[in-house]
């Protein structure tokens, strides 16, 4: 006898599939956004599930900052070819040469201009949809978005006026000029996404593993030390055996003391974590409000 | 987590008089910690040895009534806080109602702060008789009260010492346990077509003829081999090929999303219905339904809409406002002019194109829909249908040869 129940895992994954088909049935021009970072690459399985036997019928976007973490740009490079998916690379550096984008006197992160390379992105291709692989888990502010975000012409978020979203009834609708961004893993957890991972048995960039590193305490992180962010006078630099939780720009992705070698390892890990995956960035601690000042101008 | 704990000391050292804030852990926006109340829906997620869990933490106050039903919509099990000092207020009454009128299966009315009542037994009891003279008026099956206190966590995980009069199960105790698995609609059978999956230039030489019909199952259970019904062409067919997230199978339910691959070749696009054969759906464009309002210009008859239902949008005018709910009584008033932001009543309709659709009481996705306002393309209502009158009668149909 069969028991027709499915289990939280696959409630997900269907609860995904059905956003993403709902994506490319309602949008004439969608993109996908892949970095080839842990969640975009549960993102990149679901896609393959949820149009197979076709081809996933959209391309990849990726913003490349210029401090990406160099395993991840090969990871991602590699992956999208053997899909044999349209991969679009938009520079950070290009759009501060362009004038798209324009650095604060001293500012060395990146985090910032990333805005407007997008933005600049969407625009180009006139993408009406963008996928991402944000998960409400991550911060407070993500914690308030919706399947599918509003953006008006430009690509602001207005958390105080969301379109009420019922059921799995997405009012996908939008104006010439506005646009949309759709996040299938909205309800997924940082543990979800390792079990998803361990399930299909999905490769994932060697930096997540345990691996040695020099680094530097700073605002009790610690960073990887590279040519981009050298020790300050009076720092001790450190070889330590680390792996990263969650990947941004190499200048401000905190790593963790760890031995976790493997995906089984990481996920004991996480389930006696006291801290949460976005503690170790740096680009959420600069205030209480970061990341929503951040989603209002436009970023994921 | 220490950090958010960290985060949360940090701002109570700056602005909050040393004094943490925990509401601040779940506003998440700027205006919401400026006003010091909640805005729209913070999810949370939490896991114990037995299930997971998402939390839809939902304002309370009336003017984002929109925000707590976009929360609840989709909810196993809603909770309703009440404070032991007041008692039952009209936004408890009206939350209640709202969870009725969703149809969440399951309720749990949590008196809180039952430590400024001197953990009363009677007083618990008191509040629970202002509940029970409301709730036989509204459709609810499976309600719980448990008295807690939040503050130190009395019968919210462990029972409470404090409170020996009370017999029943913690709160977390309760939800760890609560049987959800039959609040699915397992008969039947509801394929809405999300999109058709015809794959261009495959390399596979098998693919060029492939064609499949991916949807969310939003009711009963595929098997290979089912008669099923397409609407609107009223063809018949038979059930290919099932393909799920796990690759082929013999058969498939609701809510998995899946391709279905049919015997016949028939006309068939997003927004058509597959339906098991012996349990058709009803098809019409005069509808009827319990519509919750959610935009500032309000809903007046003769207003034209788009109409999302299932995977499919059509045109639909409001023909006509039969009731009003009022929450102070909740007393349905006949006949109102409009229907104001945050108003709920029963609405008649006339789409451009027929539904095909089920009562929501019967079937949650099947049968409701949304309104949205040309132009602005805001979500303005949230509705549920009622029974259809006729259901698709099987004998009329054709099969395909």
């Amino acid at each position: 006898m069969h028991s027709y129940h499915i289990d939280h895992l696959q409630f997900l994954e269907t609860e995904a599939i059905h956003v993403l088909r709902e994506v490319t049935a309602e949008f004439e021009r969608p993109a996908m956004l892949f970095s080839g970072g842990k969640d975009s690459i549960c993102l990149l399985r679901l896609a393959e599930k949820a149009f197979r036997p076709s081809s996933i019928p959209m391309p990849f976007l990726n913003i490349d900052t210029g401090h990406h973490f160099p395993e991840l740009n090969e990871f991602r490079d590699r992956r999208a070819k053997e899909l044999g998916a349209k991969l679009i690379v938009r520079k950070v550096e290009d759009a501060i040469a362009q004038g798209i984008a324009v650095p604060a006197p001293g500012e060395v992160s990146r985090n910032r201009l990333q805005i407007p390379t997008l933005l600049a992105a969407i625009d180009e291709f006139q993408f009406d949809c963008s996928i991402g692989g944000a998960r409400r888990d991550e911060e407070k502010a993500r914690a308030k978005e919706r399947f599918f975000s509003f953006r008006d012409g430009f690509g602001q978020w207005d958390p105080k006026n969301q379109r009420p979203e019922i059921w799995n009834l997405y009012n996908t609708r939008v104006n010439p000029g506005e646009s949309m961004r759709a996040f299938p893993l909205s309800n997924w957890t940082e543990m979800d996404v390792w079990e998803y991972i361990r399930q299909e048995r999905l490769e994932v960039p060697s930096i997540y593993f345990s691996h040695k590193r020099c680094c530097v305490r700073r605002h009790g992180q610690w960073l990887p030390v590279t040519e981009l962010l050298p020790p300050k006078n009076g720092e001790k630099v450190e070889e330590l055996v680390v792996r990263v939780r969650t990947i941004g720009d190499i200048i401000s992705t905190g790593c963790v003391e760890s031995p976790a070698a493997t995906v089984d390892d990481i996920l004991a890990e996480i389930a006696a974590a006291r801290v949460t995956e976005r503690g170790s960035r740096a680009d959420d601690k600069s205030s209480e409000a970061a990341m929503e000042d951040r989603k209002k101008a436009g970023y994921f | 987590m220490e950090d958010q704990i960290e985060a949360l000391e940090r701002s109570a050292d700056i602005t909050g008089g040393g004094q943490i804030n925990l509401a601040n852990l779940t506003d998440g926006l700027r205006a919401e910690r400026e006003q010091g109340i909640t805005i729209d829906v913070a999810y949370r997620y939490f896991a114990t040895p037995r299930r997971k869990f998402i939390i839809a933490d939902t304002p309370g106050h009336i003017q984002y009534t929109r925000n707590m039903v976009t929360g609840a919509s989709t909810a196993n099990l809603s909770i309703v806080l009440v404070d032991a000092r007041l008692g039952v207020i009209e936004q408890s009454r009206r939350h209640t109602c709202i969870a009725s009128l969703l149809r969440i299966p399951h309720l749990v009315v949590a008196i809180n702060k039952m430590d400024l009542v001197d953990w009363s037994e009677e007083r618990f009891l008191e509040i629970r008789d202002q509940f029970e003279e409301f709730l036989p008026r509204l459709d609810m099956k499976d309600v719980k009260f448990i008295p807690i206190s939040a503050l130190d966590g009395d019968n919210v995980v462990t029972l409470s010492e404090r409170m020996p009069w009370y017999h029943g199960p913690t709160l977390l105790d309760h939800l760890e346990t609560v049987h959800i698995g039959s609040d699915r609609t397992l008969d039947g059978f509801r394929l809405p077509v999300q999109w058709v999956n015809r794959p261009a230039n495959p390399a596979d030489p098998e693919l060029h003829d492939f064609r499949g019909f991916s949807g969310q199952i939003a009711g009963g259970i595929a098997r290979v081999g089912k008669k099923v019904i397409v609407l609107p062409s009223r063809l018949c067919t038979t059930i290919k090929e099932i393909h799920t997230a796990q690759g082929a199978a013999t058969e498939a339910f609701s809510p998995q999303s899946v391709t279905l691959v049919l015997e016949d070749d028939i006309d068939i696009s997003r927004g058509d219905l597959i339906a098991g054969l012996n349990t058709p759906p009803g098809s019409s464009t005069e509808l009827q339904a319990n519509i919750c309002w959610m935009h500032p210009r309000p809903l007046q008859p003769g207003r034209k809409y788009l109409l999302k239902h299932t995977t499919q949008t059509v045109q639909a005018i409001v023909t006509s406002i039969e009731h009003r709910l009022n929450f102070t009584d909740l007393e349905a008033e006949s006949t109102p002019a409009e229907l104001a932001l945050n108003d709920i009543g029963e609405i008649r309709l006339k789409t451009s194109k027929p539904l095909h659709f089920d009562g929501y009481a019967s079937n949650r996705l099947t049968g409701s829909f949304i309104l949205i306002e040309q132009g602005t393309n805001a979500t303005a209502g949230a509705g549920m249908l009622f029974a259809p009158k006729e259901l698709v009668k099987p004998e009329y149909v054709d099969f395909a040869i």
